[in-house]
């Protein structure tokens, strides 16, 4: 890829890159953490993840404010535009993956020692689909690959159905044993919470796709030739 | 002696050169007019201006030759100024620049350098003997337009070329056509340069004497030109005339003759000066 | 190229190029270009140093060819007729199709009022009853006129950069052209003077035909409608201004305006 001329410029826009990719790393593993901090009832575990949580503030921060810099300085256009922008919108939608990671984990830490009824396997599958969607879209991101980034974006339909058989799972399971209803209820937040990441990541893929393209395929109905490239 | 010193005395020096090549000619000059100045100023008076030369030195008067003097600048400049705009315009503005032009060019400069006598020898034969025009004011005339035509040509071009060329650029984006651009914009912006050539032009004329007496001008002339294609005189050979009379009295004559002929030229300067001034004033440069 | 832009309810086109090559002596400068300049609206320009924006710009009122050496051959047409048909008087041509420059130049011996009208007065086209009235338009359609318009008599050489650039084109505004070139008009000129120009082209644009030739690409990307941009003499693409800084269609467009080049 040719330089930018400026390597002033060049230089922001790979600190800015850099930050976007360890955001997503450390969202990823919160993610996977805080599921099995879940599963496995690991309290100390859950903590570990939640504190991870400021980090990923901090970076959003960063990368808001280095983003305002590029701006304001060399005004950007067409797909450094693009990419500056991108980032203002990758970090809201990382930054809430991150909170709903510590969501999960408080509950974690609130149900310890309590018996469950899980949906163990679908909670299990969704996780793994969410988190590489995530990983999907930081893939698709870096490469600049928009046939990833669709296929990430066909991937949230899976999640969907998941996520409603597990509800109908839970809600059948909460019929027949009513004494754990508080625990029905929570396992229904969590597979909600695992919908929505699934949901960022989704925004996260349309994002890359307006990057790479110039098309913004947000709020549109899936574009019949993504697919081929 | 350190360099700091070293490098001032040299500037110093260079500075009394440059002073010394300046102020040792013009003293020399000085000199020179103020020696001619005090051998020629008793002698000059109206009788001097206003009468005829004669064999007798103090009866002798210098007025066919300012007269003649005069005839020939006015109808020299006539002459010259129009053909030499005329054809540095041309040159500069109309033709295609190119080996041609540059040919031209080289050749205009080195006629600017050709001595005087040729062209008299010129003139005699083309102006006075092929054209029939005798020994007159006109050929005088034509011959001394021949000599100072480089000097206004190859000066015009010069003015012109300083007219800057974004001017000519706006007048062609508003639609302007050559010579309306030429008229308008260039020859008002160049004319300061111009009139520099016509003293340049007038300051060579005035103090030709070899061409003159060539083409025919009279030595002792007791009457006044009455027209272009009477015989005339002009001062430098009136002077010439009265320096190679043995009579210490005619030397007078002569030293009061250059004094005249130096005061006719600067009043001619002069006017050409002040009149160039007012133009630059409004030019705006 | 035309085909994304046809989707669009288009202006109508003032100035049609066709195939333009052009020449300095063997160096060859324009290869042919072809592209169509919308009416009453601003079309910049770009491209780096020696890419023949300056020479496409001064083709399309023929004073490319007042350079000893120059060439050109192909069609531009104006309002459908071509104007280097021979019956053509390129004379005429520039009184419709005018231009302001790089480096403001006002004729210097002349007052205020004087070069507004001289663009008349040199084309022997100026009546003295109407001369007041010219010059208040055309001062007006400058946006000069209220600082000017009690000291219509100071020489035109004594206001700032910016008032005088603004004078030029008050000047070509007398002479009532349809199109209006502009060659980096504002590159001699300070950010504050710069952008009294862009707001004034924004201005003109309603009434007139306006092509900018700018080394700026900012100033491209606020002050025009479309954009061409050139790269060694070709026309590498022309889209509306608004695509081609968001999202250009050629990967070269792409490097020039993020500067990706050299």
């Amino acid at each position: 890829m040719t330089l930018h001329t400026d390597r002033e410029l060049n230089h922001q826009l790979e600190v800015l890159r850099g930050r976007l990719l360890r955001m997503a790393g450390l969202v990823e593993t919160m993610i996977d953490d805080s599921v099995r901090a879940l599963m496995e009832v690991n309290v100390e575990l859950a903590r570990q993840t939640i504190a991870r949580d400021h980090q990923v503030n901090r970076i959003e921060v960063e990368t808001d404010e280095q983003c305002l810099l590029i701006i304001a300085r060399w005004q950007p256009v067409a797909s450094d535009l693009r990419f500056v922008t991108l980032a203002l919108k990758m970090v809201t939608d990382l930054e809430r993956i991150g909170d709903l990671a510590v969501n999960i984990c408080e509950r974690a830490i609130d149900l310890a020692g309590r018996p469950a009824i899980w949906p163990w396997d679908e909670v299990q599958e969704m996780t793994n689909i969410a988190r590489g969607m995530v990983q999907g879209s930081v893939d698709a991101f870096v490469k600049g690959d928009a046939v990833l980034a669709q296929s990430v974006i066909d991937q949230d339909d899976v999640v969907d159905d998941l996520y409603v058989q597990a509800f109908q799972h839970v809600l059948s399971t909460m019929q027949e044993h009513h004494e754990d209803l508080p625990g029905g209820i929570h396992a229904l937040s969590v597979l909600k919470w695992l919908e929505r990441v699934a949901d960022h990541a989704t925004n996260l893929s349309e994002l890359v796709v307006f990057m790479v393209k110039g098309k913004d395929i947000r709020h549109m109905a899936r574009d019949p030739h993504i697919a081929h490239g | 002696m350190s360099t700091v010193t070293r490098r001032k005395i040299a500037e110093r020096s260079f500075f009394i050169l440059c002073a010394s090549a300046i102020v040792i000619p013009l003293g020399v000059l000085a000199l020179l007019l103020w020696d001619v100045g005090r051998d020629a100023a008793p002698r000059i008076d109206v009788q001097f201006l206003t009468s005829f030369p004669s064999r007798k030195a103090a009866l002798a008067g210098i007025l066919p030759a300012i007269v003649g003097s005069l005839y020939l600048i006015v109808l020299t400049a006539a002459i010259a100024l129009p053909i030499g705009v005329g054809a540095a315009l041309y040159l500069e503005e109309y033709a295609k620049k190119g080996r041609l032009s540059s040919l031209i060019e080289i050749n205009i400069a080195n006629l600017a350098g050709v001595p005087s006598i040729i062209y008299g020898l010129l003139g005699l034969g083309v102006f006075v003997r092929v054209l029939g025009l005798g020994r007159s004011l006109l050929a005088g005339a034509l011959t001394m337009a021949l000599l100072v035509l480089p000097i206004v040509v190859m000066v015009t071009r010069e003015s012109l070329r300083t007219v800057p060329g974004h001017l000519r650029e706006a007048a062609w984006g508003l639609g302007a056509t050559r010579w309306q651009i030429v008229r308008q914009i260039v020859l008002p912006q160049a004319f300061p340069g111009i009139l520099t050539g016509a003293i340049l032009a007038v300051s060579r004329a005035i103090g030709e004497t070899a061409p003159l007496v060539a083409v025919g001008a009279l030595t002792y002339m007791t009457f006044l030109p009455d027209g272009i294609d009477a015989p005339f005189t002009v001062l430098p050979i009136q002077i010439f005339n009265w320096v190679s009379r043995p009579q210490e009295a005619f030397l007078v004559n002569a030293a009061a003759g250059i004094a005249v002929l130096m005061a006719t030229m600067l009043l001619l300067n002069s006017v050409a000066i002040y009149l160039r001034n007012r133009l630059q004033h409004q030019t705006g440069r | 190229m035309t085909a994304a832009l046809a989707s669009q309810r288009l202006p109508s086109t003032k100035i049609a190029v066709s195939s333009v090559h052009a020449w300095f002596g063997s160096n060859h400068v324009l290869k042919d270009v072809s592209l169509n300049f919308p009416e009453k609206s601003v079309t910049a320009i770009i491209g780096p140093s020696g890419c023949g924006k300056s020479t496409l710009l001064r083709s399309l009122n023929r004073m490319h060819e007042l350079v000893e050496g120059a060439r050109i051959s192909g069609n531009i047409l104006l309002d459908g007729k071509d104007i280097y048909d021979p019956g053509v008087d390129p004379v005429l041509l520039r009184r419709r199709v005018g231009m302001v420059f790089q480096k403001p130049n006002p004729f210097p011996s002349m007052t205020i009022r004087e070069n507004v009208l001289s663009g008349l007065k040199l084309t022997g086209r100026l009546e003295h009853q109407s001369s007041d009235d010219i010059v208040r338009r055309a001062l007006r359609g400058a946006a000069l006129w209220d600082e000017v318009k009690d000291r219509l008599h100071s020489p035109g050489i004594s206001l700032s950069g910016g008032q005088q650039q603004r004078l030029c084109i008050a000047r070509s505004l007398a002479v009532r052209p349809d199109v209006l070139l502009m060659d980096e008009p504002c590159s001699a000129l300070d950010p504050i003077a710069s952008a009294k120009i862009e707001d004034l082209i924004h201005t003109l644009s309603a009434d007139y035909t306006i092509v900018i030739v700018t080394h700026n690409m900012q100033q491209a990307a606020r002050v025009s409608n479309y954009t061409a941009f050139m790269l060694h003499g070709e026309l590498v693409e022309f889209s509306k201004t608004d695509q081609l800084f968001t999202a250009p269609r050629d990967p070269r467009t792409e490097d020039y305006i993020t500067g990706k080049f050299g």
